[in-house]
């Protein structure tokens, strides 16, 4: 493609696809990159109970959909694409895909975050054979079973309780001696009686061969005394947080110490003129669809400025 | 999008995989959103690789004791067989080239 467009959105959860309705209907004719999770991290959630204009709550998934459908009504054109490479050296600016290079005069940055492992070389190994950072894709394997749930905050407890229609027994393991979750959350979670606490314990190393029956037991580790005791579990979930999906643009763009892509206060922009960022890529506070959604409109409407001003 | 993958059942599924020509079979569910990016990968595979691979999905709702034989754990999880057994797995959406590298390799 030779033309240069006006605006590409990288990324199409809440802040990527609300950036889209808002460039769409300012006729900027966005393109939409949508990576490989079209949708986000909500596309792996079940219930949003916390998005305004829903009373009854509403899947992931759908809202999402909805989302897309609603950019794509005002001329937003959606790829299920990954961004390969950018280059930002100069405007226009490259974005690659694949073996195909688009030229655009603005680019908004809307690529999330995705969950964060504890960075053991035996949990790589047994990702996906027993080991998940995603209960609603894979509880559905584990009926019955014993499972471990590692992490201390919201996104944990809400692994944990969706676990417990599946599994005999969902244990919680926590380095610390209390939670940081919400209150409703742990409240939830700590009250149904498929629920274990393992306070004080990190997980050291996890066993088993992916060829032959996936994850037998992991090795867990007491933080205040040192000792080390085995445990045997047929499953792992990680629910330790998430890090920003920044990789691209790691040599570009200006990033904080975690990896997040910093943003002029008050506004999207990010170091370069021309290229916005929304969403969880530039927020390590709040990481609500709220609050993407929110960044993303103002992206949009800054792209649009922008555009007003360097015409 | 036509739907070219076989639907292997608990029926089917032995007499496929057991062809000479490598089989891909893609564990999958209704409930799965990385699966739903899948599913255009694989049915264009099928179109591709129409007499050369047999491409194949498996609906875990519907077959979990395949899922279970096979020790699925996560999906989506695309299992490559040649002559019944199960050559290479992957487990995850990924790039349609990752695919195609593994089946270019059974062929």
């Amino acid at each position: 493609m030779s033309d240069t467009k006006k605006v590409i959105i990288i990324g199409s959860g809440p802040a990527g696809l609300t950036a889209a309705i808002y460039a769409a209907r300012a006729n900027l004719s966005p393109l939409v990159f949508e990576g490989m999770q079209p949708g986000g991290q909500l596309t792996i959630t079940t219930d949003v109970e916390n998005y305004p204009g829903f009373p009854d709550g509403i899947l992931g998934p759908e809202l999402m959909d909805s989302f897309r459908k609603q950019a794509q009504r005002f001329g937003a054109e959606t790829f299920f694409k990954n961004v390969d490479k950018v280059d930002l050296k100069s405007r226009p600016f490259s974005v690659f895909v694949g073996d195909d290079e688009f030229k655009t005069e603005a680019i908004i940055i809307a690529t999330g975050a995705s969950a964060k492992l504890l960075g053991l070389e035996s949990e790589s190994k047994l990702m996906g054979y027993g080991v998940s950072a995603c209960a609603t894709c894979d509880a559905f394997f584990f009926k019955d079973k014993e499972v471990l749930v590692v992490g201390g905050g919201d996104s944990a407890m809400e692994e944990a309780t969706y676990l417990t229609k599946f599994c005999s027994k969902v244990t919680l393991v926590h380095r610390r001696d209390s939670f940081r979750a919400s209150k409703i959350m742990q409240d939830r979670a700590l009250s149904n009686e498929k629920i274990n606490v393992m306070w004080n314990s990190s997980i050291i190393e996890m066993v088993g061969d992916p060829n032959k029956n996936g994850l037998e037991s992991v090795r867990i580790k007491d933080t205040i005394t040192g000792n080390e005791r085995d445990y045997k579990c047929d499953g792992v979930f990680l629910g330790i947080g998430h890090k920003p999906n920044s990789d691209l643009f790691s040599s570009c763009l200006d990033l904080d110490n975690s990896g997040y892509i910093i943003t002029s206060p008050d506004s999207t922009e990010t170091s370069i003129k021309g290229v916005f960022a929304a969403g969880d890529i530039q927020d390590h506070v709040y990481r609500q669809a709220i609050t993407a959604a929110g960044s993303g409109c103002m992206a949009a409407i800054e792209v649009e400025r922008f555009l007003e001003e360097s015409e | 999008m036509a739907n070219n993958a076989i639907d292997l059942n608990d029926e089917n599924f032995k007499d496929y995989i057991a062809s000479d020509k490598p089989v891909l079979v893609d564990f999958w569910a209704e409930w799965c959103g990385p699966c739903k990016m899948l599913t255009p990968i694989i049915e264009e595979l099928a179109e591709e690789y129409a007499d050369r691979a047999v491409i194949a999905k498996v609906n875990v709702d519907q077959a979990s004791s395949i899922a279970q034989q096979y020790s699925i754990r996560s999906i989506p999880a695309l299992l490559f067989f040649k002559n019944g057994a199960v050559e290479q797995q992957l487990v995850g959406a990924v790039p349609k080239e990752d695919i195609t590298k593994i089946i270019d390799g059974l062929l």
